[in-house]
């Protein structure tokens, strides 16, 4: 063993400091396809939307069906029901945003931004509590709407968080309507 | 490792946590370990081989995020990892050619042992280590090339499962216990799949012991000569660090140009067509890397035999460091030794291509006679040149034979090997 | 690297012609060498033949067999035949697909989609053999990767496979264009309904009839429909089916390399320096 030569020693911390780099560059690129595997797969990204007829279910009448693994209500409200969600006034709605995937983004969740104007009869959202993603109680909770088990979140008849942790009204997927009663979700 | 760490942390903090768990020093003893200077480029495949080791883990752990070890399942869930899943082609194909690479550094690894005399005392713990790794390493490979499903896996499966039939009187039972059923089938694949995945932790343990072996007497060296002095070395980091990881590098460049551009030329073609239990394909041959041993299974014209001649081909390595007689390791000062070294290489190379080649006609001759020339190199040929060989001159030290290399005392630009 | 693989399989054959018996095993025939847009480090799918591949496939070949591991999405994925997203679509529509069970609990048909599988022409293994004689058309979603049209001597082979690959594409071409009449000694045992093809892995004897006939099949693109031309379309698209991302792992590949070389070039020299005064 011998030591180096002082100008040689910079020379080598060059060296040194741009191989060391250039690996780290190279690792962290490496790392990046051991990450993204777990994204979702092609296959999962290319699921199909569901199609829902609607015809058959009854005015208070609510059905679950099952969209990309999870649980989207569909409610023919009732009269009252629609009535009770449009009375409350913005101001007092702890999130008063719409979480409507079909309007712009941050449109004010009156009654009518719920659902697709038209069609106020046929509440559509995802099943999922935005407090920590338990599936929520229908006809339930202080306001008649949803009411979520799990840690006591209250959801009125437009699917709007009224009372409890949930910081978000249920979310309302993207859908469209193929005719007057078939409805395409996703 | 031995002895107590010359290691003192500065850092109070660093100082209190060594004392209750003296990773630090351990780890300063790892990177000052003193490490003959004279080594060559074969001793870089140790760390090669830890490279090659925790690519499979990374690669497999990754994997069996994605796979389903169900018999109606396994075949599409690899192909769904092939076309699906976000960069599963390149995950497969590394994990799947990392087989490959592994045994090829693997087989350098054992035969740089062999030539340079590195089993020898007071390293045999270190070698039978070793072929324990080796073992596990096959059994490792062979249960993971089951899990694709594919024709030769199944049949790869049956035909090495099989092999336990041949033990006399309780055979078939032990069959019977392997497969989980009548045949392979979904029971096997499923315990395969868990072994497979087993595996790889017992390897890690087995090559951390193996480390600590060889940190014990510390490496070999081509003069074969042991280490006298600090003169004979340079600390492990950085000088055999950076030459490691250069190599390591190169090795990659190969790997590389399996993985992206003849990613399937070590497996087999059939292998991408659906295990049928009801059709064996015309012919039928294990990974290259099984080829010599296959071989050596064929030679015997007997089910036993041909079983107990293809154990005892791998278990035979096990009693190496007594079947040499010299007492001089490298084959750098051993002229006969040093052919016979050669010779036998040939021969594992002829007992590959016999393995890979229908037992029909003139091969069953070479079969038999280059299987004989095996288990001849062992029992016969090491013990004999060890007594009548006369060993050239060994060099007083390592910086005797390095300076011998170079006589004006200029600096090497390369190992001498 | 074409060329060499040529020399080296010219000097291969006149060797084993010499060594006489060693070849005279292998009784089928080797595959005719074709030179695919996909083949070598850089070589890419051609997208229109790829397109005219799946015409014929479509047309010709989904009659009899399955190709279960693709989906129509895959028809528009990168890399692939790249068809527009309307016309994927149209063609998964072309199928029905069986969905459901609906509300009242009964399966339906519906228009396929794009991310519905291939639909397979028969439902099972034992349909498709009772639909064919006896014999089951194999899947062929891997038919390129799982056959192999070159076969060497066994002492030139790993070495020639290095540089030619095992022929998989090619194998299909030759079975689909290699169909003869037998030779005379073989003629009188002609197995019934079965045609002769020398380029068969089971074979001579195959049962599949000769799929392809000259214009078979209209080409939007004008190619004249040549049986030779129909059978390269149709084994690149398969190609691209048994290997879909083929050219992202080629163009990582040469990132890589140029990577790790740089690389070792930088170990080289570290490596170099440390050791420059250190006798070994």
């Amino acid at each position: 063993m011998s030591t180096l030569d002082s100008h040689d020693s910079e020379r080598r911390d060059f060296l040194y400091i741009g191989t060391g780099a250039f690996a780290a560059v190279g690792t962290a690129m490496a790392a990046w396809p051991f990450i993204d595997q777990m994204n979702p797969d092609a296959s999962v990204k290319a699921l199909a939307s569901v199609e829902v007829d609607l015809a058959p279910i009854e005015e208070g009448q609510s059905i679950t069906i099952s969209w990309r693994g999870n649980p989207v209500f569909i409610r023919h409200r009732t009269a009252k029901e629609i009535e009770e969600a449009k009375s409350v006034p913005i101001a007092d709605l702890p999130d008063q945003d719409a979480r409507n995937a079909n309007i712009d983004d941050g449109s004010p969740a009156t009654d009518v931004n719920r659902v697709i104007e038209g069609k106020e009869k046929f509440l559509i959202m995802l099943g999922v509590c935005t407090h920590l993603g338990c599936v929520p109680v229908g006809e339930a909770g202080e306001f008649g709407g949803w009411f979520c088990p799990c840690h006591g979140s209250h959801y009125d008849t437009a699917g709007r968080i009224r009372k409890g942790p949930a910081p978000e009204n249920l979310l309302v997927p993207p859908y469209s309507y193929a005719s007057d009663t078939l409805v395409k979700i996703g | 490792m031995s002895g107590h760490s010359t290691y003192e942390p500065k850092n109070p903090l660093a100082k209190w946590f060594d004392k209750q768990l003296p990773i630090l020093s351990m780890s300063y003893d790892f990177m000052v370990f003193p490490t003959p200077k004279n080594l060559n480029y074969l001793w870089t495949f140790g760390g090669i081989l830890s490279m090659c080791l925790v690519i499979q883990l990374v690669t497999g752990i990754v994997l069996a995020m994605h796979y389903t070890p169900h018999v109606d399942m396994a075949f599409s869930s690899v192909e769904h990892i092939m076309r699906d899943v976000n960069y599963g082609w390149l995950l497969r194909y590394i994990h799947a050619t990392g087989g490959s690479m592994f045994f090829i550094a693997v087989f350098v690894h054992i035969l740089r042992g062999m030539y340079y005399g590195s089993y020898k005392a007071p390293r045999e713990i270190l070698w039978i280590l070793g072929v324990i790794i080796l073992l596990l390493m096959m059994m490792t490979a062979f249960m993971g090339y089951v899990l694709p499903w594919g024709q030769m896996s199944f049949w790869g499966a049956k035909v090495i499962t099989s092999l336990f039939s041949a033990i006399p009187f309780v055979g078939d039972w032990v069959v019977t216990l392997l497969w989980g059923g009548f045949s392979v089938d979904n029971p096997t694949l499923n315990r395969f799949f868990s072994l497979h995945y087993l595996m790889p932790f017992v390897i890690v343990g087995a090559v951390a012991l193996h480390i600590w072996a060889l940190h014990i007497p510390g490496s070999n060296n081509p003069t074969g000569v042991s280490v006298k002095s600090g003169q004979d070395t340079v600390p492990f980091h950085p000088y055999i660090t950076m030459k490691d990881g250069f190599a390591a590098i190169v090795f990659l460049v190969l790997f590389a140009f399996f993985v992206f551009y003849k990613p399937n030329y070590l497996g087999h073609s059939i292998n991408y067509e659906i295990a049928d239990p009801l059709k064996t394909p015309e012919h039928i041959v294990p990974e290259w890397y099984f080829l010599p041993f296959y071989a050596i299974l064929r030679a015997i014209p007997d089910k036993l035999g041909g079983v107990l001649a293809m154990a005892g081909a791998i278990v035979i390595l096990f009693f190496l460091p007594w079947l040499d007689t010299s007492r001089v390791r490298s084959a750098k000062y051993r002229p006969i030794f040093r052919q016979f070294f050669w010779l036998f290489v040939i021969d594992v190379v002829i007992l590959g291509f016999v393995g890979a080649n229908p037992p029909e006609g003139w091969w069953i001759t070479v079969g038999q006679f280059a299987t004989a020339y095996y288990f001849a190199h062992f029992l016969l040929i090491i013990p004999l040149v060890g007594l009548i060989e006369n060993p050239k001159p060994l060099p007083a030290s390592i910086s005797e034979s390095v300076l011998a290399n170079h006589p004006k005392g200029e600096p090497a630009a390369q190992p001498a090997e | 690297m074409k060329t060499l693989a040529k020399f080296l399989t010219a000097a291969a054959l006149s060797t084993a012609l010499l060594a006489g018996p060693a070849l005279a095993a292998g009784k089928v025939k080797n595959a005719k060498d074709i030179a695919f847009s996909f083949e070598g480090p850089f070589g890419t799918f051609d997208r229109a033949q790829l397109q005219r591949g799946f015409q014929v496939y479509q047309e010709v070949c989904s009659a009899c067999h399955s190709t279960d591991l693709l989906s129509y999405r895959n028809l528009g994925d990168h890399g692939g035949p790249e068809f527009p997203e309307a016309q994927v679509k149209a063609v998964a529509a072309e199928v029905e697909v069986q969905d459901g069970p609906n509300g009242d609990g009964e399966m339906f048909d519906r228009p396929g989609r794009p991310s519905d599988k291939f639909k397979a022409p028969f439902s099972n293994d034992n349909e498709a053999r009772a639909s064919n004689d006896g014999a089951l058309p194999p899947d062929l979603s891997l038919i390129t990767k799982a056959r192999e049209g070159f076969h060497y001597p066994w002492y030139v082979s790993p070495f020639i496979k290095m540089w030619t690959g095992n022929g998989g594409p090619e194998y299909v071409h030759a079975v689909l264009t290699g169909y003869t009449d037998p030779p005379e000694k073989e003629a009188d045992h002609a197995p019934e309904g079965k045609s002769y093809n020398a380029y068969f892995a089971a074979g001579p004897w195959i049962s599949m009839a000769p799929p392809l006939t000259e214009d078979g099949v209209e080409y939007s693109d004008g190619t004249k429909a040549s049986v030779d031309q129909m059978a390269k379309d149709v084994s690149a698209f398969l190609a691209w089916a048994g290997e879909p991302k083929m050219e992202e792992r080629k163009t990582m590949g040469l990132r890589v390399m140029i990577y790790l070389l740089i690389l070792a070039i930088l170990m080289y020299l570290i490596k170099l320096k440390l050791w420059r005064d250190v006798e070994h």
